[in-house]
């Protein structure tokens, strides 16, 4: 018997009003894989992260997550995810382990193991010496691996980020898919990212699925993407031409949001 | 160092049992007091408004003897109303909380929890409760020190307390309610403005009932407020209160709030 894939999409759909969102998406995301949606603004990544996470109903088709079926199962699913959404999102006016520790609260971590647990994960994440500091006084990179220590509090075995490094400056970016990748190696944990920037998803990604108006248009392994389009090509012009050229065809909102999030990164 | 091997995680409680709905409320109160112990200057000048209304207004007042409320002094009259007051204040803005944790990301995370939605609302409800605890302490001491004769009771101090605190809970759920519907922390800002004026003054927090027209009597019949500061009033200084109904309006109240509001919280995290 093989164990049921992490995340499984079929014919998956949203709408908000007239606008089509999510169109008739397939996708199936091996357990223990990192793997990478990628789209331009309005491709419905945040849409379908939102739908596997319980946080908007599914209309038409349907997904599980480990062979769960999220419409009826949603506390389960709950408990086997992991979430980091795309704003920062840490309580600024509770210290670092008081904001872990909450969310070990809210996922029954026993209270036996709660202290050592939340010990740990803000070790990994390498905040443990500023972990009684308010998370006010922390760095955007900082409260990035905070949210990651809240999300992983509670040994979830899906990693679920939507765009885990927006608005964070180099070294802040490779940190924080530093912190993803030795997770990953050390507990098998299956995570699925959505991000914009090309040479990350080349770069962490084992396999990634090309998002373009609420449809797969293209999936594999970076390589396999890059040697379908021809020779010498680079992931940016696989995307290009799958997307004809929409990099920056996000509307007001999603400038929005990105301006929102710089302001609060200061 | 290592983050302990994925485990299926223990499921120790069914959705929806009483114990998970405890234990959720016992830690959103828990952050709220974490919240607190960094924030005290917020509790000071929050204690601004209802010093004012006891020093100025209820020392004025007491010397007009212009609102009859009997053997009773007018400022012991007022204390417990003013004590609800500061308490619906706090509560009323609870929704701008919410507002906030959503356009931050922090409500979309709180609801990928294994936690009820009605949890999570209740959770916040009794935060604000927590809270207004906390600020009717500051009132009840400068009561106490403007002469207000208060029960000395611990059992009446337990009962205020119980009240106080469920009549926060409703506010706060009307306010998200407000939150769910409104979607935007300025529209909430206003509407919360337009309605805590009347909700204070047509109940019967600063004068009698019998003193009131006929429409008025009206509004402070339905209104939650008037059976908070009755059963405060009846607590605190011994005047006349239906506690039973008192008790039986706000618990059933705020337990249709709840469901309200929670109904309204997945709108929220759209």
């Amino acid at each position: 018997m093989t164990s049921p894939p992490a995340v499984r999409c079929t014919e998956l759909r949203h709408t908000f009003g007239e606008h089509v969102a999510v169109d008739g998406l397939n996708l199936e995301i091996h357990a223990g894989e990192v793997f990478g949606l990628l789209g331009p603004n309005g491709a419905g990544k945040t849409t379908t992260i939102r739908m596997i996470t319980t946080l908007l109903p599914s209309r038409a088709g349907s997904i599980e997550v480990f062979g769960l079926d999220v419409a009826r199962r949603k506390m389960a699913v709950r408990r086997l995810i992991g979430y980091v959404p795309q704003q920062l999102s840490a309580d600024a006016t509770l210290s670092g382990r008081e904001n872990v520790a909450l969310f070990a609260r809210l996922f029954d971590v026993p209270r036996r193991r709660r202290a050592e647990q939340v010990e740990s994960v803000l070790d990994t994440v390498g905040l443990l010496a500023d972990a009684d500091r308010e998370a006010k006084g922390y760095s955007g990179g900082m409260i990035r691996r905070l949210e990651l220590a809240q999300a992983l509090v509670s040994s979830p075995r899906l990693l679920i980020l939507d765009e885990p490094t927006i608005g964070l400056d180099p070294v802040a970016r490779t940190s924080v898919w530093e912190r993803i990748e030795q997770i990953r190696a050390e507990t098998g944990m299956t995570v699925l990212v959505t991000t914009h920037y090309m040479e990350e998803a080349e770069q962490y990604c084992e396999r990634i699925a090309l998002m373009h108006r609420g449809r797969v248009r293209a999936l594999g392994t970076p390589a396999e993407l890059e040697a379908e389009h021809g020779e010498g090509s680079t992931l940016d012009d696989v995307f290009r031409s799958m997307t004809g050229d929409q990099l920056d065809g996000g509307g007001i909102r999603d400038v929005r949001a990105a301006r929102r999030t710089a302001r609060r990164l200061g | 160092m290592s983050v302990p091997l994925a485990a299926p995680p223990a499921v120790s409680a069914s959705p929806g049992s009483p114990r998970l709905l405890l234990s959720r409320v016992a830690t959103m109160c828990l952050m709220e007091l974490q919240k607190l112990r960094r924030d005290r200057t917020e509790l000071v000048t929050r204690a601004i408004q209802p010093a004012l209304w006891l020093l100025i207004f209820g020392e004025t007042f007491t010397r007009l003897r212009a609102i009859p409320t009997g053997s009773t002094p007018y400022l012991d009259y007022l204390a417990p109303g003013i004590l609800a007051q500061s308490a619906l204040f706090i509560a009323i803005f609870y929704g701008i909380q919410i507002i906030w944790e959503r356009d931050a990301g922090v409500l979309a995370k709180l609801l990928v929890t294994p936690t009820p939605r009605a949890a999570l609302v209740a959770g916040k409800a009794f935060a604000a409760g927590i809270r207004a605890l906390v600020q009717a302490l500051i009132v009840l001491i400068l009561a106490a020190i403007l002469g207000v004769a208060l029960t000395g009771n611990p059992l009446k101090l337990l009962g205020t307390a119980v009240v106080l605190v469920l009549g926060s809970a409703f506010f706060c759920c009307l306010s998200i309610v407000i939150a769910g519907l409104v979607l935007s922390r300025d529209r909430l800002m206003g509407i919360g403005q337009a309605i805590t004026m009347p909700l204070f003054f047509g109940s019967n927090a600063l004068y009698p009932v019998d003193l009131m027209p006929g429409w008025l009597k009206v509004i402070n019949h339905v209104n939650p407020l008037s059976y908070e500061v009755e059963a405060l009033r009846g607590l605190l200084i011994g005047t006349p209160a239906r506690l039973g109904l008192d008790f039986g309006v706000l618990a059933g109240a705020t337990a249709l709030a709840i469901g309200v509001a929670s109904a309204l919280l997945g709108r929220l995290a759209r």
